[in-house]
């Protein structure tokens, strides 16, 4: 590993993909791209591309995964065989089972479940280009796409994830920072509430690096979140714009 | 007590929207004495009730609503209906034949599946799902027309204040137009061009209905629409 520590930060602070070491990679978002589904959204950050859709609340099918007392929420998070690059088995993998979980576990909390009972909200995040990082920009694009479905919720959630690469502690891992670096901590954050819904560690850090990697998460959560309620207004505030020309 | 936008801004869900001693209105909760926005949606204030008024929602039952729904199953003793809500609704048959035998009896001569029915909700609640009617005057099948869907929440726009909006549109366009509260709308006009004209208008309505001076832009539109026509 310590052969590619000097190539994965510069002298400069500069990492691989040209970025500083608290820099996000470029984000794109919007919402409403598939008209089939209740609420949509898309997300590029770097070089990953995901989709979610979101249906319901629904009739749950199958009947007896209805619960009495709130709304059921499923999650499938699925990378395309050709989002990496080795073709990847279209067939769910262990991997992708726990990322389902671990994202639904992200955005649950934010869902007034307890108002819908007896119904399903079934979301789907569909990874069409993986280049690290895919659970937090997953949960990114969930949350809008809840949001684009009219579900009612306490908070936008946002995620980002932060690490150490080379020595030092780097926001938004990509690919390989991911695994050449040293560690690895994704945060799924409501920034209103001030609540994490979400906090990972893969790796070593020392307590300190931990609290420095846990703060500039969060941080980057923070810029993320801006981009998030920016999308979600674009088309009401176009519309009013175009309006108020006439 | 502050308050941290100005009314009719647009928020999205988890804004803050006032501190204090408010009541919670529609699509907006409380945490302490926070309260935040829970859909996006334009934020309305009031003396003592802070609410949203939501721009992306689904259509969720309560009683005494009235309803365009889709014949989705024919069943012993009655039909199931999709009101495009969460849950889908139930009209018996003992609701539309007064003695009714099911060895006697076909339901499917009355409503078939596919039929859209107009209806009122009669019962809903969190343990049962809602339950239709079409005993009042008007209600029952609808046979001629056209069905426009629009977002539940701005249902109230396309009706507007005290009815003014959807007055207009009546007398403008010549039809004759019911509003389900699930966001269905049917159009009813002498000529296909009346419906076209109306059908324009309402979407036109559900577009820009976060925006202000609607009702005398799609006057305005109507009128030279009609005018461009003959």
């Amino acid at each position: 590993m310590s052969q590619f520590a000097g190539k994965l930060i510069g002298e400069n602070g500069i990492r691989i993909d040209g970025r500083k070491i608290d820099e996000l990679r470029p984000i794109k978002l919007s919402v409403g791209v598939l008209s089939n589904a209740d609420g949509s959204a898309y997300i590029e950050q770097g070089k990953n591309k995901i989709l979610a859709a979101v249906y319901g609340p629904r009739e749950v099918h199958p009947r007896h995964l209805a619960l009495p007392d709130r709304a059921l929420l499923r999650c499938r998070y699925h990378m395309a065989p050709f989002s990496v690059e080795e073709r990847k088995s279209p067939a769910p993998s262990r991997r992708e089972l726990e990322l389902s979980k671990v994202i639904r576990e992200a955005l649950e909390p934010t869902i007034f479940l307890e108002q819908y009972p007896r119904t399903s909200i079934d979301l789907f995040v569909e990874v069409l280009q993986a280049h690290g990082g895919t659970r937090c920009a997953g949960v990114t694009v969930a949350s809008l796409a809840l949001a684009d479905a009219g579900v009612p919720m306490r908070d936008l959630v946002v995620a980002c994830a932060s690490g150490k690469v080379g020595g030092k502690i780097v926001l938004d891992l990509n690919d390989i920072e991911d695994k050449e670096g040293e560690a690895d901590v994704p945060v799924a954050f409501m920034p209103n509430l001030n609540a994490i819904t979400l906090l990972q560690m893969d790796g070593l850090l020392t307590i300190e690096e931990f609290e420095k990697a846990l703060e500039i998460a969060i941080e980057g959560c923070r810029r993320i979140y801006a981009l998030q309620k920016e999308t979600l207004k674009a088309k009401y505030v176009a519309i009013k714009e175009e309006v108020e020309e006439e | 007590m502050p308050i941290f936008y100005e009314n009719k801004q647009l928020v999205t869900p988890g804004d803050l929207l006032a501190e204090g001693d408010y009541s919670t209105g529609s699509n907006t909760h409380k945490e302490g004495n926070k309260i935040y926005a829970s859909r996006l949606g334009l934020v309305d204030y009031m003396e003592r009730e802070i609410s949203v008024v939501a721009l992306d929602a689904f259509y969720f039952p309560s009683v005494g609503d009235l309803v365009i729904g889709k014949i989705a199953e024919v069943n012993i003793n009655g039909w199931t209906v999709d009101i495009d809500a969460p849950y889908s609704a139930a009209l018996q048959a003992s609701d539309v034949l007064n003695r009714f035998k099911p060895q006697r009896d076909d339901l499917s001569k009355i409503f078939d599946v596919g039929d859209l029915i107009l209806a009122k909700i009669t019962t809903f609640d969190r343990s049962r799902d809602p339950l239709l009617t079409v005993r009042d005057p008007g209600l029952g099948k609808i046979s001629r027309g056209q069905i426009v869907k629009v977002t539940p929440t701005k249902i109230p726009r396309v009706i507007g204040r005290k009815g003014s909006m959807i007055t207009m549109l009546k007398n403008e366009t010549g039809c004759r137009i019911i509003v389900g509260q699930n966001g269905l709308i049917l159009v009813d006009g002498e000529k296909p061009e009346d419906e076209r004209l109306a059908i324009m208008a309402i979407h036109k309505i559900e577009e820009e209905a976060h925006t202000s001076g609607l009702t005398d832009r799609v006057t305005g539109m109507i009128r030279r629409e009609k005018g461009g026509a003959k």
